[in-house]
């Protein structure tokens, strides 16, 4: 148990600012876009997700519990994630 | 619809849909009074093993039972009727031909789950289905137990996503929202429970007949029979209802036969994605066994794709749907599906640019799970699915930047 | 004959008004995502808030000693109650309704995580009237007014602020652009 960050992803305006506060956690995609690392939040950098989470102008992120194994919340489709041809 | 499909008739049994929608009289006489079951019926669902029919599969029962527990205070019941999914029309066609089934399984479905508010919420465009089962409403009123209304919705793309329905009931605003799920607070902040039409008529005839009857149907491991649209290079396109298990064969078959040769198939609808087809009969339209493939029977449209068409362009048309069909409320899917349509349309038209390819594999893996919708996760399963169907296609219009099929037909009409 | 608390009262004043203008400026840059190559946004967003607190410490130096100044006999009273000063009633009560709003988004700020986000961004968004309150307030109270650097000092902050502003509003349009050239437009399927 523990606890990981979520996103309100309609908040979301592509800050960005949350990635620079905590950079082990969240990384941004081609368009500013926040990428959440799953599973808990190591203790140690909590402190630095909280500062993630004030920084935020529109308060997208916050804390929630965590199982030790985080379910999936995409739907049940056991597609492989297919690789790019040959090209 | 067709006689010559082998298919036990549940949902289309009775008069033919050809007839206009069955009169409450009518759907008495041959089923029998709508029973009295009550909370009873969770548990008959569950062994029952419904399926939803609304794209996502969830077993029935499990959905009636976690609003009947969770809720405090009467819940509310949505029939969900919106059919956003271009290519699918059973719901409406099922509302149209059928509507006081689906009536049925909506007030058992309040009786059940404790719900003193039903809607049933149908696309506005959809005037058949709306007038049938407004007409159905009507002749309900006075007998039910429970206030039904009825919602005309704006016919989108997304407009039957759970929390978009909710939203458009509550605020006229019929795009998802992140908030808590409909089944906490859902419809005027209460527990809502939004089921498929399809799933509710099912329901209705296994209150009548048990979760025996109904397993009676279905060739292999799922039981039941299953509303299919077909449509694309076939004969006589439509619905058609299927045990599940049965082969693509034999329902293209049914449906008067395929008008060309076929290259692959849309199994899903646009949330679902595209199979290779070197055989019809291969292919067994059974939930399990096509998940067990990497495939999907969501809503159950069935898109034949003859060989004269190009599927980069099939799947580029697909994409720029989507795209366009987008709430425009999160990051990932504004600018990561619109960059995979407009990449994947210049793939398509022979404009490839050094890394597109490798940016579509990459973009397609990163948007899935980033909206507060599923929608940019079906746009990537469709994109992912092509790239491995269409490979041999993708290769030529990337590296050589032509089409192997002339232009006009490559692109088609649909 | 000018105390050195009327100097003290009157250079807080204008202390506040100009860390305030600069509160203002980095709230518009954060909101409307001003970047450079280098500077890591969070910066303006964490200047912003702590300037303010800043900008809170000499507006409550400026009003406590104005009030408790006994050259100016305004009081307290003056200063809590809007429009009740003798004293250039009208502007001073410009004042006092712009500290109001202030304590009301610095308080809201401070409490952000526990109330609602529209009744945040509402009070937040007051900050717009507060701003030329402050500055209404500071000309005509202000016995600075005719001089050429206090004309200059409110005309620099004015300038700050219409540059800001301008480029804020030309930001949302340009975000909006963005999205609507990432998507096709919708169409409708028969």
């Amino acid at each position: 148990m523990g606890e990981r960050l979520a996103i309100d992803r309609i908040r979301c305006d592509g800050y960005g600012m949350c990635a620079e506060m905590f950079p082990e956690g969240i990384e941004l995609d081609d368009w500013g876009y926040p990428i959440l690392r799953d599973g808990i939040i190591p203790d140690g950098l909590l402190p630095l997700a909280r500062r993630a989470i004030e920084v935020c102008p529109v308060l997208a992120l916050r804390l929630v519990n965590a199982p030790a194994r985080p379910q999936s919340t995409s739907p049940v489709r056991p597609r492989p994630v297919e690789s790019a041809p040959r090209s | 619809m067709s006689a010559i499909l082998e298919a036990t008739d549940r949902l289309l049994a009775g008069p033919s849909p050809a007839a206009g929608s069955e009169s409450l009289a009518a759907h008495n006489v041959r089923l029998g009074p709508m029973p009295r079951v009550g909370a009873d019926l969770i548990g008959t669902l569950e062994r029952s093993g419904l399926l939803g029919r609304g794209g996502a599969g969830f077993p029935v029962g499990s959905k009636w039972r976690s609003v009947a527990e969770r809720r405090s205070g009467p819940a509310v019941v949505v029939a969900n009727g919106a059919e956003g999914e271009p290519h699918s029309s059973k719901d409406r066609k099922l509302m149209a031909a059928r509507p006081h089934l689906v009536v049925d399984g909506a007030l058992l479905a309040a009786d059940a789950v404790g719900a003193d508010e039903l809607i049933v919420y149908v696309g506005a465009d959809h005037r058949a289905a709306v007038a049938a089962m407004g007409r159905a409403i009507a002749e309900r009123a006075s007998t039910a137990r429970v206030p039904i209304r009825l919602v005309e919705a704006p016919v989108a793309y997304i407009s039957g996503e759970s929390s978009a329905v909710v939203n458009f009931i509550n605020t006229d605003d019929a795009r998802p929202t992140a908030g808590p799920h409909p089944r906490d607070r859902g419809v005027s902040g209460r527990a809502t429970l939004v089921q498929n039409v399809e799933s509710l008529a099912h329901a209705a005839l296994i209150a009548r007949h048990g979760e025996d009857w109904y397993r009676s149907a279905g060739r292999g491991p799922t039981s039941g029979t299953a509303l299919v649209t077909i449509s694309g290079a076939i004969a006589i396109p439509g619905v058609y209802e299927i045990d599940y298990g049965t082969t693509l064969g034999e329902i293209v078959a049914g449906a008067g036969g395929a008008t060309s040769d076929i290259q692959a198939v849309l199994l899903g609808g646009y949330f679902g994605g595209w199979a290779a087809v070197d055989d019809l009969r291969d292919l067994s339209l059974d939930p399990a066994m096509l998940a067990d493939r990497g495939l999907s029977f969501g809503c159950g449209v069935i898109g034949l794709l003859p060989v004269e068409r190009c599927g980069v362009w099939a799947t580029s048309k697909i994409l720029d749907y989507m795209a366009g069909e987008s709430a425009r409320q999160c990051g990932p899917c504004i600018f990561g599906l619109g960059a995979i349509a407009e990449t994947t349309r210049r793939v398509a038209a022979g404009s490839a640019a050094p890394g597109d390819m490798d940016n579509l594999a990459r973009w397609s893996r990163q948007i899935v799970g980033r909206g507060a919708c599923h929608h940019p996760d079906g746009a990537a399963g469709l994109l992912q699915g092509a790239l491995s169907v269409f490979a041999s296609e993708f290769d030529l219009h990337q590296q050589d930047r032509r089409c192997s099929r002339p232009a006009a037909t490559a692109q088609g009409v649909r | 004959m000018e105390s050195l608390l009327w100097y003290a009262t009157r250079g807080a004043g204008m202390a506040s008004l100009i860390l305030f203008t600069a509160v203002g400026c980095l709230g518009m840059l954060t909101v409307g995502r001003w970047q450079r190559p280098g500077w890591p946004r969070f910066l303006t967003a964490e200047f912003h808030s702590n300037l303010a607190l800043l900008s809170v410490v000499f507006l409550a130096i400026h009003i406590l000693i104005a009030a408790l100044d006994p050259y100016t006999s305004l009081g307290l009273g003056s200063a809590l109650i809007p429009f009740s000063s003798p004293y250039r009633q009208f502007w001073l009560g410009l004042g006092g309704v712009s500290m109001y709003l202030i304590a009301a988004i610095i308080v809201t700020s401070l409490l952000r995580s526990r109330m609602g986000r529209r009744t945040w961004r509402a009070v937040h968004w007051s900050s717009y009237a507060a701003w030329p309150l402050a500055i209404m307030h500071s000309i005509g109270t202000g016995t600075d007014g005719g001089t050429a650097w206090g004309l200059l000092l409110v005309g620099g902050c004015v300038l700050a602020v219409v540059a800001c502003l301008t480029w804020r509003i030309a930001a949302t349009r340009v975000a909006r652009a963005r999205i609507d050239a990432a998507l096709p437009a919708r169409r409708v399927v028969s």
